[in-house]
């Protein structure tokens, strides 16, 4: 594993007004770690997430993503991440074809369609290329949604609860892209509160509770599911 | 300068799949126009009246196209996507004034022979004059109007809000260019330059602070 | 204690204001009494309105800059001063116009552009009840603020050389010199509307302050059950 680090927080905190949504978030995480972050609803996990895709700001800390701080450059920081989210972020009356041609324009990308045809082929919307993403399933949403974050090619990968919603094929797909997306290096951070899927190709997870990290430990270490039970299973308050 | 022109092609692919804002846009110019055919007495002057009845059909037609592009974005959440992308915030707000421009600006090419042939105007250099003064009345109204038709879009209200905060923040624009317009129509001597000034000073003034502060409005 | 401070000097400066707006100085020779509210109306203007104007800009630069919360209280502050003198200077213009001139207002330019000022006024608060939340609300009604306090200098120019190229007759503070007495009352009226409007102001940003404190305790409270 090389020595660098993907993403480095030192915290992190953010209030809402007077409701703190994370209380001090320090994390590390190295380059092409395949990190899980559980937690609950409400815990803080999107709002970290968002915050290192540079979406939020934070209210205090420090966090650098491939050694950038996103307060000071975040247009570098933002070339480097992939974010997915519930929402696909994609124009429903535009094409597949023509909603990456567009993202890679904003991303600087050289203008090819055969990148952008050869990726859609690779979430199988190849035969969906030119109808209009209006009549998409969520399923064939998501999968777009996951080549728009591919497309720029970046080192570090964001998906805030990916699998909620998709259908067994769409979830294929994913943990396909995700599997090479690791195996070619990349930094993955996948936030989730299902703990099969979580735990599937992680190499590392941690627990988030109430905008902290309350556990974190390598995937194998079955002290995981204890943990997951206690802090998210339970879900009763403290 | 790239990803300006993606935001204003893309905004052009949009449209013209959907066919939705300058559609609107147009038919609601001209439908202000035909309503002050009825509202106003015939004997008043029209060349008076008339500034400033095409510039009430523009201030509104010009709501109804920011509320439609904001929409857009807002649709999908695809304002995030173009917040993720490694573009400045001042930057995405060029895109979306240049795009507003171009909207409005095509529906107001389409109303102002509608505007000619209602008022028995005539097309000569008057009417590039015409077409001139809605150029840098337009640019100006777009400028103040893309940031706050993103401000409007955050509030319970929506797009509802965006008449309250634009009408009164416009008024120097549409005294300007109903007065330069009234001039022009009805060969004034009086000087045009200052009505000018105050628009193009506007627009440039709106531009730039808008540009600056654009991410405030955006940032979640 | 600053607010007592106001509060005492309002009450000392008014008293001396308001006989001399309508004891000491002398009744105006085409106008009348009516004349009077010229004193009041004056002062609210410049510092009620415009000044409020200027607050507001202040006010939401520095949150713009600073992200501070406690100058978003202060700009909210000083765009509810700002509707709130703006109107009382309304309704004295439309006093004053009436019985003198017989037309319910003066559209001439610092009529029109004190209407104006009034609509970005109420739109600023219209904008602040419909968001809910704090930070949202915070900066996206600096930034509107922001915008519309830039507007006033370009409305004042337009509006300004619209009523010279259409002049309507003139509704403003009798013609001639203004007497000595009626300047010194003025002087003094100006003084007692400052230390009034400071005082209403310091006293409405300490309410805002304890407002938000309610509302943080609220919030703990709801969150405990």
């Amino acid at each position: 594993m090389p020595d660098t680090f993907a993403l480095e927080s030192e915290d992190i905190r953010k209030t809402f007004g007077h409701f703190t949504a994370l209380g001090g978030v320090t994390l590390s995480v190295r380059s092409g770690e395949f990190f899980t972050l559980f937690g609950r609803n409400g815990a803080g996990k999107t709002t970290f997430l968002k915050i290192a895709a540079t979406l939020v700001r934070y209210t205090h800390g420090k966090l650098r993503i491939e050694g950038i701080d996103i307060r000071e450059e975040p247009e570098k920081a933002r070339r480097h991440i992939g974010f997915l989210s519930h929402n696909t972020y994609l124009y429903r009356d535009l094409t597949p074809i023509e909603n990456l041609r567009f993202f890679s324009r904003l991303y600087g990308m050289p203008d090819s369609d055969e990148r952008i045809l050869s990726l859609l082929d690779r979430v199988g919307l190849r035969r969906r290329a030119s109808d209009p993403v209006r009549a998409f399933s969520r399923g064939l949403h998501q999968r777009l949604g996951i080549a728009r974050v591919m497309l720029h090619d970046p080192s570090v990968i964001l998906l805030d609860e990916p699998y909620t919603g998709l259908d067994a094929n769409a979830v294929d797909v994913l943990n396909q892209m995700l599997d090479e997306a690791a195996a070619s290096g990349k930094t993955i951070i996948l936030t989730t509160h299902d703990l099969e899927q979580g735990l599937r190709g992680a190499s590392r997870a941690a627990i988030i509770d109430r905008g902290k990290i309350v556990f974190a430990a390598a995937a194998k270490d079955n002290a995981i599911r204890e943990a997951y039970a206690s802090y998210i299973r339970a879900g009763v308050t403290r | 300068m790239k990803a300006i022109l993606a935001i204003i092609f893309k905004d052009i692919a949009v449209e013209l799949r959907s066919k939705e804002s300058i559609s609107a846009m147009l038919m609601f110019g001209i439908l202000v126009l035909v309503i002050f055919i009825f509202a106003v007495d015939p004997s008043v002057d029209r060349l008076l009246v008339a500034p400033g009845i095409l510039w009430a059909a523009f201030s509104f037609a010009a709501i109804l196209g920011l509320n439609r592009s904001l929409s857009m974005e807002l649709d999908n959440d695809c304002l995030q996507g173009l917040l993720l992308a490694p573009i400045g915030r001042g930057e995405l707000y060029a895109g979306k004034v240049s795009s507003n421009f171009a909207f409005m600006m095509i529906a107001e090419i389409i109303v102002l022979p509608v505007f000619v042939i209602l008022n028995n105007l005539s097309f000569n250099v008057q009417f590039l004059k015409v077409v001139g003064i809605a150029c840098l009345g337009t640019l100006g109204i777009a400028s103040i109007g893309t940031i706050l038709s993103t401000i409007s879009a955050n509030t319970r209200m929506k797009e509802v809000m965006l008449p309250v905060l634009q009408i009164p923040l416009t008024v120097p624009v549409v005294i300007a260019a109903v007065e330069a317009t009234r001039v022009v129509l009805t060969n004034d001597p009086e000087e045009i330059s200052s009505w000018l000034y105050i628009l193009g000073g506007f627009t440039i003034v709106y531009l730039t602070v808008s540009y600056l502060v654009f991410e405030f409005a955006v940032e979640e | 204690m600053k607010v007592k401070i106001l509060a005492t000097l309002s009450l000392v400066t008014m008293i001396p204001a308001l006989y001399m707006i309508f004891l000491y100085a002398p009744t105006e020779a085409t106008q009348g009494n009516a004349q009077r509210i010229f004193y009041i109306h004056v002062p609210l203007a410049i510092i009620g309105a415009y000044g409020s104007a200027g607050l507001l800009f202040i006010g939401c630069l520095a949150f713009l800059i600073t992200r501070d919360l406690s100058w978003d209280r202060f700009a909210s502050t000083s765009a509810e001063m700002g509707v709130v003198f703006t109107t009382a200077q309304l309704l004295t213009a439309i006093m004053w116009a009436k019985p003198i001139w017989g037309v319910w207002y003066a559209f001439d330019s610092r009529g029109i552009l004190q209407l104006v000022l009034l609509l970005i006024f109420i739109a600023y608060f219209m904008l602040r009840a419909y968001l809910p939340d704090r930070e949202k609300r915070a900066k996206l009604c600096a930034v509107f603020g922001l915008l519309g306090m830039i507007d006033v200098p370009f409305n004042y120019l337009s509006i300004y050389l619209f009523r010279t190229q259409h002049p309507q007759p003139v509704v403003s503070p009798g013609g001639g010199g203004v007497d000595a007495d009626m300047a010194t009352t003025l002087l003094v009226s100006f003084i007692a509307v400052t230390c009034l409007y400071a005082y209403a102001f310091v006293k409405r940003l300490t309410v805002a302050k304890l407002e938000e404190q309610v509302d943080y305790l609220t919030q703990v409270t709801l969150a405990y059950e």
